[in-house]
């Protein structure tokens, strides 16, 4: 079991997501950083859906009250187990009664705590992942965040050889990203100079950004003509609203909307976004939706993703 | 169906890893009645490759797994089931067998914010209001946006009016509202920009209970006006939008 003795900003409780009930509403959930997250489960030789602990900008400190092992990926923050300062991105072995402080991020925005054998949490519509909007997951189950004295806890087995993720496979927080587009949507409704000025201006990451959304601030996009109904939105659609402020949908998204969308951030470098703090700088370029898919294949490969499919009983009803 | 007027179907990407189908425009129970179909092909065709499927008013979100399946495999597949469908005679009265829900209504200006204001701008009385959206059966075309709501239309000409200039920040559950040429109720509390005419005491998103929602798309709703005793005893609750 561990303790939260302070949960500091903002934690919650996150698996891989609620998949097969956008059709009811639901949304998926999950960890905005996959790439962080998914490392985090590879290091402790985890399932790719094992929860943990997706914390917003630090001050979280937790005590363990048993045997375990454990890693932290993502964000840059300085970290001590008990008052040995730690290396994100490695697993560690700890003892009953050691405290983990993580102190605030320095570049990035969410790190993740991760146990071997994953938390145990009880799971609602297949999955624990914490959607406040959707008032459902994380350990009370009703959606809400974690608070100090909640206690969570995980099955530890065979302790795990010492591993650290190399530095060719981290991110680095502080530099701009440049995220891919998959034009999609309404993108040949988009005026030609709206197309290109999308993938040579830089944006600016805005205050009002959470896991539902990124609003990004830079010189406004022309839309298309208005009167969309509804329609599906992927995680990563890129919604033009009338101000022409862009904003890209993270994973606790709306799953319907009827703003225009010049396409889908390429799933792979949705993480980087993620992690950027406001004010921060993004920039963007076009990227084939054939080479975008070869991408995510391997991701999934390599981090042995398994999408929950659902048969042919019209998914989840 | 000749070619020259077959800008539909059509389909266009929607990230790495899904496709939106669109099979008409606007709002219109035939489309969505063959979205519908669509969806239940798609479903049985290609579940074990599927992750989630949209259905919404006139078009179908296909999201997949790319390990089992490429765009291109994906598409053809797509086109073809859309085939089938004309052939075997498209909806095959998809909304003559959906399931008719009656949400209990109590329209007041208590619990009804925007009814009063409804009234004026329609030049319709408040009653006038009330027999309005109660008279005719509403078709589920889409679900989402958040738990359980539903997208209801058509509107009666009438009864059109647009969304707020400025969306409430909170709005109770159970609140009745129109836009446009929709009708919905907010099944938890959330923001909102719809004009509120009533509220109901049905719990339309449990996130407790097994069943996410009563209602699915293709369904029909009926409204019915209740009093306020009746409400109450419903379990329904007066406490104002803060």
């Amino acid at each position: 079991m561990i303790k939260i003795l302070d949960a500091g900003m903002r934690a919650t409780v996150q698996d891989f997501g609620r998949f097969g009930y956008l059709s009811k509403g639901l949304t998926r959930g999950g960890p905005v950083d996959e790439h962080a997250f998914l490392w985090a489960n590879r290091l402790l030789g985890n399932s790719f859906n094992a929860a943990q602990l997706e914390i917003t900008l630090g001050g979280l400190e937790v005590e363990f009250q048993q045997d375990g092992c454990f890693a932290l990926t993502g964000a840059d923050a300085e970290a001590h187990l008990d008052d040995e300062p730690l290396t994100l991105w490695q697993n560690f072995e700890v003892k009953a009664g050691q405290r983990l402080k993580v102190g605030y991020a320095r570049a990035g925005l969410r790190l993740y705590l991760a146990v071997q054998g994953g938390f145990q949490v009880e799971p609602k519509w297949h999955s624990c992942a914490t959607v406040e909007r959707d008032s459902v997951g994380g350990l009370s189950g009703d959606g809400s965040p974690l608070q100090s004295g909640d206690t969570l806890s995980f099955h530890c087995d065979t302790p795990q050889p010492s591993r650290r993720v190399s530095w060719a496979y981290r991110s680095d927080y502080t530099k701009t990203p440049v995220l891919g587009l998959i034009p999609g949507y309404q993108y040949d409704d988009f005026p030609m100079s709206v197309r290109e000025a999308f993938c040579y201006e830089d944006f600016e990451v805005s205050k009002d950004s959470n896991r539902m959304g990124i609003r990004l601030a830079g010189k406004a996009l022309k839309t298309p003509r208005q009167g969309l109904v509804s329609e599906g939105i992927n995680i990563g659609s890129v919604q033009v609203p009338s101000d022409g402020q862009p904003i890209i949908m993270m994973h606790d998204r709306q799953t319907l909307g009827g703003y225009p969308k010049l396409g889908v951030i390429n799933p792979v470098d949705l993480g980087k976004l993620a992690q950027l703090q406001p004010g921060q700088k993004v920039r963007f370029s076009r990227v084939e939706a054939s080479v975008a898919q070869q991408q995510l294949r391997r991701f999934y490969q390599f981090f042995n993703v398994r999408l929950p499919c659902q048969g042919g009983d019209n998914l989840r009803s | 169906m000749s070619n020259a007027e077959s800008a539909f179907p059509k389909i266009v990407t929607a990230g790495a890893d899904a496709i939106l189908v669109y099979l008409g425009e606007g709002i219109d129970p035939e489309v969505n009645d063959r979205i519908m179909a669509l969806t239940n092909r798609v479903s049985s065709a290609l579940g074990n490759n599927l992750y989630d499927l949209v259905p919404s008013y006139n078009s179908l979100m296909i999201y997949y797994n790319v390990l089992s399946l490429s765009e291109d495999e994906l598409r053809e597949c797509v086109r073809k089931l859309i085939d089938e469908l004309q052939q075997d005679g498209d909806a095959s009265g998809a909304s003559k067998q959906s399931a008719l829900h009656t949400i209990d209504v109590y329209y007041d200006p208590s619990v009804g914010p925007d009814l009063e204001r409804a009234a004026e701008q329609t030049s319709l009385s408040i009653d006038g209001i009330i027999k309005m959206h109660t008279e005719q059966e509403y078709r589920v075309y889409a679900m989402g946006f958040a738990p359980g709501f539903a997208y209801l239309g058509e509107l009666p000409e009438k009864l059109r009016l647009p969304r707020l200039d400025n969306p409430r920040t909170k709005i109770p559950a159970g609140s009745v509202a129109i836009a446009e040429a929709q009708t919905a109720v907010y099944p938890s509390v959330s923001p909102g920009g719809w004009n509120i005419i009533g509220r109901t005491a049905e719990t339309l998103y449990d996130p407790q209970a097994d069943n996410i929602s009563p209602m699915k798309v293709g369904d029909r709703v009926q409204f019915k006006a209740v009093s306020k005793d009746e409400f109450e005893q419903a379990g329904g609750s007066l406490e104002s939008l803060s």
